[in-house]
């Protein structure tokens, strides 16, 4: 599905890391923690097109990511539902069309006519569907982010440290969601280091903890 | 015609993924409506200048004078006049009245003048047919039995006239396209910088599975709307100010014909059309090129 082999990547010359391999298999769950500045961010965005590697080769859905065309990124990106650390809203749409917002670019909005109220239910949004993303707690975001981030069925789910802003509570929330959604099949990626909320999980949920330190990527051990 | 609809009517949906720009949105329209204005004033220029001088020329062209001298007497005038009758292209000629000659000289001397005490020439009137008569050919008949007759058929004037169109025409012509090359470069700064002003919002575009066409679209959906009706109103305002710009009864006065007539009232239709053809192919080349320079 997702497969980084040998990859190295870096920013203004300073390498990030290099010569690392990952594969994201139908229906596996990975955890990918590390200190700050690791390059946690980078490799997801490796994952989803949103940056090229410098060296190594990295296959999306079979296809070469350093080949892929503008409109083939598009494409791929509609398969993959990524929660950016951000977030990442249109602040002048209510959280409804945010969350609609991957169908409407691919010309698909009338679906979220059927998906949506059930979307925001399920995420515990129905109240806030007609509010501004700004309008919006911190934990409200996140669940709005994931709820964008399915509303295309996609096979993977990348979430980039969905928990960072939010409370113990709100955090065991999402993950359940997310646990969720790979009980439905889906492949998923966190990024995060938040252990604790890491060794909760495992309770739940089969993962791989792979930890990101130093230029390369490792099973986590000890630490958890 | 179907994608032409699909621009008018849109995808609201794909066009709220792009917040409003207010102030962009208004410069459009208002740069655009002033071109129109212009364009519009131009057209009304160029095409009555043209109009005027074909009409100039057509009568000039119609109508020759011959010239014989002060002391010609009677029998001068009806020998000229006989030989006129006789050439073939020559519809009617006649020899103008005393009253008609104090009338030409009127604007110059006033109504008092005694034309009997000056050495007025005599003039003859030659209406032309059609085809018209062979000037070089009566010039040289006149030569031979009326030496001191002049004939004037007005070409000296005429060519200056058709000349002096021609070139208002070409003038017309390269300020109309300047204006046009005005009008993308226009747009396209405009839509630059509404590019430039939304760049986290093409990024969470792209993100969520956005191909640059989308995005592309709902910019050029904007801004070819704007130069449309920017155009329109700006057209409009120019066709009420040429129906205002004073008229007058007075004949051969340029300024009181200024306007469109017959055929020449589709410019100001075709004005806004063509700017939002324009504001379209201007658009849509600078938001594809300014998508693929934010990869």
């Amino acid at each position: 599905m997702i497969e980084l082999e040998d990859v190295s990547c870096g920013f203004g010359g300073r390498p990030l890391f290099s010569g690392l391999s990952l594969s994201l298999a139908p229906g596996s769950f990975h955890f990918l923690t590390g200190p700050s500045g690791a390059g946690k961010t980078t490799l997801l965005r490796l994952c989803y097109a949103d940056l090229r590697a410098d060296q190594g080769q990295v296959r999306l859905f079979d296809q070469d990511a350093t080949s892929l065309g503008r409109d083939a990124v598009a494409m791929i990106r509609r398969r993959i539902g990524v929660v950016h650390q951000n977030c990442a809203f249109l602040d002048h749409l209510s959280i409804a069309e945010n969350i609609a917002l991957p169908l409407t670019v691919a010309d698909r909005a009338a679906e979220a006519a059927g998906n949506l109220p059930e979307l925001l239910a399920w995420v515990g949004l129905t109240a806030q569907a007609n509010q501004l993303p700004p309008e919006l707690s911190g934990g409200e975001r996140q669940r709005a982010a994931l709820a964008r981030a399915v509303i295309m069925s996609p096979e993977v789910i990348i979430a980039d440290e969905p928990t960072g802003n939010v409370d113990w509570e709100m955090s065991q929330r999402l993950m359940t969601l997310l646990v969720e959604l790979h009980r439905m099949g889906k492949a998923v990626l966190i990024a995060t280091h938040d252990l604790t909320m890491i060794r909760a999980m495992k309770a739940e949920v089969s993962a791989r903890v792979l930890r990101l330190k130093d230029g390369q990527l490792a099973q986590a051990g000890s630490e958890l | 015609m179907r994608a032409v609809l699909d621009l008018i009517v849109g995808d609201p949906q794909a066009d709220r993924a792009v917040p409003p720009t207010g102030i962009t949105a208004r410069l459009t329209v208002f740069a655009t409506a002033v071109m129109a204005f212009l364009a519009v004033l131009v057209l009304a220029m160029s095409t009555t200048a043209g109009r005027v001088a074909d009409r100039w020329a057509d009568e000039l062209a119609q109508a020759a004078t011959l010239r014989l001298p002060a002391d010609a007497g009677e029998a001068t005038v009806e020998n000229a006049l006989e030989i006129l009758r006789l050439t073939p292209g020559v519809a009617e000629a006649r020899a103008l009245t005393d009253t008609e000659q104090q009338a030409l000289l009127d604007p110059w001397f006033g109504p008092d003048l005694a034309l009997d005490t000056l050495p007025v020439p005599q003039l003859i009137e030659i209406i032309a047919d059609d085809p018209p008569y062979d000037a070089d050919g009566l010039r040289a008949r006149l030569t031979a039995e009326l030496p001191a007759a002049v004939l004037d058929d007005h070409a000296r004037w005429r060519e200056p006239l058709i000349v002096a169109a021609g070139r208002l025409r070409f003038v017309a012509s390269v300020v109309t396209l300047l204006i046009g090359a005005a009008l993308a470069a226009t747009v396209v700064l405009a839509a630059q910088a509404s590019l430039a002003a939304n760049v986290q919002v093409i990024h969470v575009l792209r993100l969520v599975g956005a191909r640059d066409i989308y995005i592309a679209r709902a910019f050029v959906r904007r801004f070819t709307l704007r130069a449309g009706l920017g155009a329109a109103l700006g057209a409009l305002i120019g066709v009420i100010t040429v129906q205002l710009l004073p008229t007058g009864d007075t004949p051969g006065n340029f300024l009181s014909e200024i306007g469109f007539q017959g055929a020449g009232w589709l410019w100001p239709l075709v004005i806004p059309l063509i700017a939002a053809i324009v504001a379209f192919a201007a658009t849509r080349a600078a938001a594809l090129a300014r998508l693929k320079e934010q990869t």
